[in-house]
């Protein structure tokens, strides 16, 4: 066991951890934050894709224990401090950016270091962003649009040709 | 102006706050005081006779509480199969056992040997690496032809062979025989319709607890249907009445089909927690689905259709074998048969067809129904062979296929069911007009300045949803009713729950059911709630699957509203001392025709909770009904999509330009929703008929076992897609005109797809009759090989 | 996975000691190595990670060339090599997907050798250098083979010096599912000479086609490469493509990674 000791969602945490125990197990099992989700065993699905150090990660490719000193976010601290839906949550629903809900987790955490990172983002730079984010449910149309309505882009005009 | 309120809607989903936030809550969020583990030894061959089993050093093993084998569930009942297919001979289907754990044999790679429990998941994991045991390898039987010829290996020792069932359909063979014979053209095809695995991106999960001093079973589980697990799990398998079971089915990460079925892993942790006392969870992995999921699709056909001097379609039979894997999961027989056979008009007015489908078992996961469950094979195989009779007469596929379209309705098809309504015309029209085809040409002409072949395919699908009448469904074979039920409970001051059977999953059942009585009621939607998922809360329920929802729940909602609505205007009628007869409900306020008397409904609830000025005499206090309905028919959604494709002539890879698909759902409560469906339909369509395939090597092993090998649809696969549902004909037996949408994108995507592959191809001078699922960039540049 | 602890030295020096113990295992961005021992395909005792060694991290130019340090992510790669080394950068940015470019790193990748990986062709055709905390080793006898490498157990990639060519291009066609390469096609011209390496075709491992380096060093141009082709002999057979389909791309993406250099 080592301890490990972090800031998840702006709180610091203390725990004693297992050598094998991935961050979505640190997340889920110890620090009851359900909503991080694991969709494959093959680092594929992005389900369980968190914030460590302000960059996007899979949490169940990465050991609690490397993240021993870090800043974590995972999207139960994404809203606004008053429990109001950030902007890319809004715009998610919004859009009907989501259905069963499972994957989408990993894409608002996804959608949030896109837009950190290229604010004004192209459908093609979106789609090609999302290569690490299965969704099962809404193929991807409203997922994208509500990242461009997010951008600040006019998305009336998708797909009315 | 969009309307912003009740039936026709586009209300934002009031499900997607929690989801949004990570406050939703899916079985495997769920922790049970004192729970334990469960981890599965499962077969790793595909067939073997398992020779030894010794599990006591395993047992010794830390933190493990038991180990069970199939010993434990010597004269336990197993997996029940919901639908009995008769033989053409008259003959039940072969109903081999499905043991929950393995009897002396294993059937498939994944088939469950033992179940560990242990305190922490890596001790049960430690320990059934220590379980010792031996199989001899038997033959695998894994092709379905090989499977069915004279002294192939045995799934199942005790049947005569691999077939499951043969199964015949359709018109008399004379009648069929004629066509052929009198036929100026025949066309035909020979195709696979490739498996598929779900893949609900929630991998499934169980978590049983016992109540040993009440002796009550509470089990949670990713489940489209808690009561049907309730019923085939309690009846069949464990012998534990209804009244002692609870089946919860909370937020469930997407079904799409393989969250119906019942499964040993459910069936077993339910029956452990009772061995041990303690709550038992299993948490399947995504490796683990892979092998234990019911499978999709996995059909190989022959279909021909025989067209007379002018085209018109005379005749059709298809030649079906379907595989069925090593045992019958839930539905799997009714699949190929009636989900399919019954489709195999299409949209055409074909007057003759034939429909043959060979079950077969092998050595592979059990097959059952994946969106669409049949549909699909049924629309795939006659519009891939449409397609094709249009290219060998030379004529326009269109052209042909707008020539044979039923165009009166009530229409009877050869293949036992009744079309009441639909505008095949106006979804083509439409089609045609979103696609922009007049623009073809130049589209073309841009793609082939960039190196770029470019082609565009087209089709038609019809399915038939709002599953189903129970005594027809009792007729072929169903061992279940097939109705569907829901409570609304009215509280004092006006707010209400309504109990539904169906299960929403993903479908956003919480905002457009509450959509339908707030427009019925004449009140706010924010007054309504929906509660779903547990038998223990609802009062029954079949769940959500064939897109029937809202047209078989949503009719019993509707049902009891109206209960709730005759009901509130008798106390009404009281309290305004005014005969019920001139009671009229609007806007939430009753009133007296013909003049200015009104109450509103928070007067009217209250009443029937405080009853100090109510007809006691006449009616009970409390305001809550309940309605279960049966549907008089199938609903039958139908459409016309197209798709074009850029191929890359010199790696064959297919990128998807323009998808246009225009539907007739009938009414529609939620176009936000419908819409969505549709879409993410299509990207499953998409995926089977580019990217998705499940296979097994000749020895059983499964090569697709995880997402490296088995080909997601991913963000950038797919496009931006155009759908319209406004060439709608709405259902003329249910009472919201609702048809359903949740499989259409999937059912009718495929055949767009690859009918637009093979119109690059043979544009750019390559012959190429047919490429089977999925147009991998491989088989589309071996076909250009020739 | 089975149980074993994690270290996180912030030295090389540290770390080459704590992989000296017994079943000790290099765990560098571990986006292959996390998977696989998920599936319990590895029992480690302690997985030494390098991910908070600052002393391999980062990219630095010196006389014409690059040096990564064997512990910078893909993402970096792609950030801080767009200017110099834009092919390699490309590449780098188009590994996986974001998640797995901001853990997995350059060392890892190489260490690994999956025939079917990106770095192995880019260091492969750049003719690079890799740095090991005890030596440094021509990436012509670096790569041994399918997952087999020149490493010796415990030896740990410090960085890796890629001389930077005058013109490069790399081609990579996915295999649908894993999103590795079905093929790819790394090409690199220097002043004295064109190098081609090839990942994701050969049962042997990432491989430099020789006969189209000769075409293309005295013609740089997708034309020289007409006629030439590779042989499926020892070419690997998947669900996703036969090896006479890998040798035929093998063709197509060489033309059009010269196109595009």
């Amino acid at each position: 066991m080592t301890k490990v000791t972090m800031t998840v969602n702006g709180k610091s945490v203390s725990k004693e951890v297992r050598g094998n125990m991935l961050m979505t197990e640190f997340l889920r099992d110890e620090l009851h934050l359900t909503g991080t989700h694991v969709g494959c065993d093959t680092s594929q699905c992005g389900a369980c894709n968190i914030h460590v150090n302000g960059e996007t990660v899979k949490g169940c490719t990465i050991f609690a224990a490397e993240c021993d000193g870090a800043e974590v976010g995972t999207i139960e601290g994404q809203a606004n401090a008053d429990g109001t839906l950030n902007v890319i949550q809004q715009a998610f629903q919004d859009h009907h950016g989501l259905q069963c809900g499972f994957c989408t987790p990993g894409m608002v955490m996804s959608a949030a270091t896109l837009l950190k990172e290229n604010p004004k983002p192209t459908e093609a730079e979106i789609r090609h962003y999302l290569e690490g984010n299965i969704c099962r449910c809404t193929g991807y149309h409203n997922i994208v649009k509500a990242i461009m309505a997010a951008s600040g882009q006019d998305v009336s005009t998708i797909a009315a040709e | 102006m969009p309307k912003d309120h009740g039936i026709g809607a586009a209300q934002k989903r009031r499900e997607d706050v929690r989801f949004l936030t990570g406050a939703g809550q899916y079985t495997d969020d769920i922790n049970v005081y004192g729970q334990t583990y469960c981890h599965f030894l499962r077969s790793d061959v595909a067939h073997g006779k398992i020779t030894s089993l010794d599990t006591s050093a395993a047992e010794a093993m830390p933190g493990v509480l038991r180990i069970f084998t199939g010993k434990d569930f010597e004269g336990i009942g197993g997996l029940p199969c919901g639908w009995q297919v008769t033989d053409k001979n008259g003959d039940p289907m072969k109903e081999p056992p499905h043991p929950v754990l393995a009897q002396g044999k294993v059937r498939h790679v994944g088939d469950p040997i033992c179940a560990v429990i242990a305190e922490t998941l890596d001790q049960a994991r430690d320990a059934a690496e220590a379980i010792e045991l031996e199989i001899e390898d038997l033959p695998a039987v894994v092709d379905m032809r090989a499977a069915l010829e004279t002294g192939s290996a045995k799934v199942h020792d005790d049947l005569e062979d691999n077939l499951c069932y043969d199964w015949q359909f359709g018109s008399d063979q004379a009648v069929v025989d004629k066509a052929f014979a009198e036929a100026a053209h025949v066309t035909t095809l020979e195709l696979v319709n490739n498996r598929l695995v779900a893949n609900p991106m929630e991998p499934r999960v169980a978590v049983a607890e016992y109540a040993r001093a009440k002796d009550e079973s509470t089990l949670y589980t990713t489940s489209q249907n808690p009561h049907v697990i309730r019923l085939l799990m309690g009846a069949f398998v464990l012998g534990i009445p209804e009244h002692k079971l609870r089946v919860v089915a909370p937020d469930v990460g997407g079904g799409f089909g393989t969250k119906i079925f019942h499964y040993a892993e459910e069936a077993f942790v339910t029956f452990a927690a009772r061995q041990i006392n303690r709550p038992v969870k299993w948490t399947s992995t995504r490796s683990e689905a892979f092998m234990s999921d019911a499978h999709g699709r996995d059909h190989v056909t022959k279909i021909e259709l025989a067209l007379d001097a002018e085209n018109n379609f005379i005749g059709l039979r298809t030649d079906t074998l379907a595989n069925m894997g090593a045992y019958l999961s839930t539905f799997s027989s009714s699949v190929p048969t009636w989900l399919h056979g019954t489709l195999m008009a299409g949209n055409y007015k074909t007057p003759a067809i034939q429909v043959n489908v060979k079950a077969v078992f092998t050595n592979t996961v059990p097959v059952d129904a994946y969106r669409g469950a049949g549909r699909p094979e049924a629309t795939f195989q006659l519009e891939r062979l449409v397609d094709k009779a249009a290219r060998e007469l030379g004529v326009d596929p269109i052209k042909l296929r707008r020539q044979n379209f039923i165009e009166s309705f009530p229409y009877a098809t050869p293949v036992a069911v009744e079309y009441d309504t639909g505008d095949y015309v106006a979804t083509m029209d439409k089609l045609e007009e979103m696609i922009g085809i007049p623009g073809f040409a130049a589209r073309r002409a841009e793609s082939e300045a960039k190196g770029k072949l470019r082609g565009l395919g087209v089709n038609c699908y019809i399915e038939a949803c709002g599953i189903a009448p129970s005594n027809l469904v009792g007729q072929l074979g169903a061992r279940a009713g097939l109705y569907d039920a829901a409570t609304v409970r009215v509280n004092a001051t006006g707010s209400i729950s309504v109990m539904v059977g169906a299960h929403s999953h993903g479908q956003g059942h919480e905002t457009a059911f509450p959509q339908v009585v707030a427009d019925m009621l004449g009140i706010d939607e924010s007054m309504i709630d929906i509660v779903h998922g547990d038998t223990s809360k609802i009062p029954f329920g079949m769940g959500t699957y064939g897109s029937r929802s809202l047209a078989v729940c949503g009719s019993a909602m509707v049902r009891a509203t109206e209960k709730i609505i005759n009901k509130a205007k008798k106390i009404a009628a009281h309290l305004m001392e005014a005969s019920e007869g001139d009671i009229e409900l609007k806007d939430g306020m009753f009133t007296v025709a013909g003049t200015d008397k009104s109450v509103a409904w928070g007067d009217v609830t209250l009443a029937a909770y405080v009853p100090h000025n109510y007809p006691l005499t006449e009616i009970e206090p409390g305001l809550e009904e309940t309605a279960f309905y049966d549907p008089a028919n199938f609903t039958y959604p139908a459409g016309a999509y197209a798709c074009e494709v850029e191929v890359d002539p010199e790696t064959g890879k297919v990128t998807i330009e323009r998808f246009a698909a225009a539907d007739d759902f009938g009414n529609v409560v939620n176009p936000m929703i419908v819409e969505g469906q549709v879409h993410g339909g299509l990207a499953q369509g998409i995926g089977q008929a580019l990217l998705e395939n499940c296979v097994y090597d000749a020895d059983g092993q499964l090569l697709s076992a995880s997402y490296m090998d088995y080909a997601m649809p991913r963000a950038g696969d797919v496009p931006f897609y155009m759908v319209d549902h406004s060439c709608a004909t709405p259902c003329t037996h249910n009472p919201l005109g609702v048809k359903g949408c949740g499989e259409a994108g999937a059912i009718g995507s495929p055949p767009a797809v690859v009918n637009a592959v093979l119109d690059a191809l043979n544009h750019a001078g390559h012959d190429v009759a047919h490429i089977d699922m999925p147009v991998s960039p491989h088989r589309v540049w071996q076909a250009m090989q020739g | 996975m089975y149980s074993f602890d994690v270290v996180r030295p912030k030295s090389v020096a540290d770390a080459v000691a704590a992989l000296g113990e017994e079943e000790a295992q290099a765990l560098g961005g571990g986006q292959t190595l996390i998977p696989s021992l998920k599936q319990r395909l590895a029992m480690p005792s302690v997985l030494v990670s390098l991910a908070a060694i600052d002393e391999i991290k980062g990219v630095s130019s010196e006389g014409g060339g690059l040096t990564i340090g064997g512990g910078t992510t893909h993402a970096t790669v792609a950030k801080d090599c767009a200017a110099s080394y834009p092919a390699l950068a490309a590449m780098a940015g188009n590994i996986g997907d974001p998640a797995v470019r901001n853990r997995g790193t350059i060392g890892g990748s190489l260490a690994n050798n999956d025939p079917a990986a990106c770095y192995p062709a880019a260091a492969l055709a750049s003719g690079a250098t890799i740095v090991t905390n005890t030596r440094e080793i021509a990436a012509d006898d670096y790569f041994q083979g399918m997952f087999t490498t020149a490493l010796e157990e415990g030896e740990i990639i410090t960085a890796v010096k890629l001389p930077i060519p005058e013109k490069a291009a790399y081609i990579k066609f996915e295999q649908p599912a894993s999103r590795f390469a079905l093929v790819g096609v790394f090409v690199a011209k220097f002043t004295d000479g064109v190098r081609v390496a090839v990942t994701g075709a050969s049962e042997e491992g990432v491989f430099r086609w020789t006969e189209a380096e000769a075409a293309l060093s005295g013609d740089f141009s997708a034309a020289a490469l007409e006629g030439l082709s590779v042989s499926a002999d020892g070419l690997m057979t998947d669900l996703h493509g036969s090896a006479a389909y890998r040798a035929h791309l093998i063709g197509v993406l060489t033309k059009r990674a010269v196109a595009q250099a």
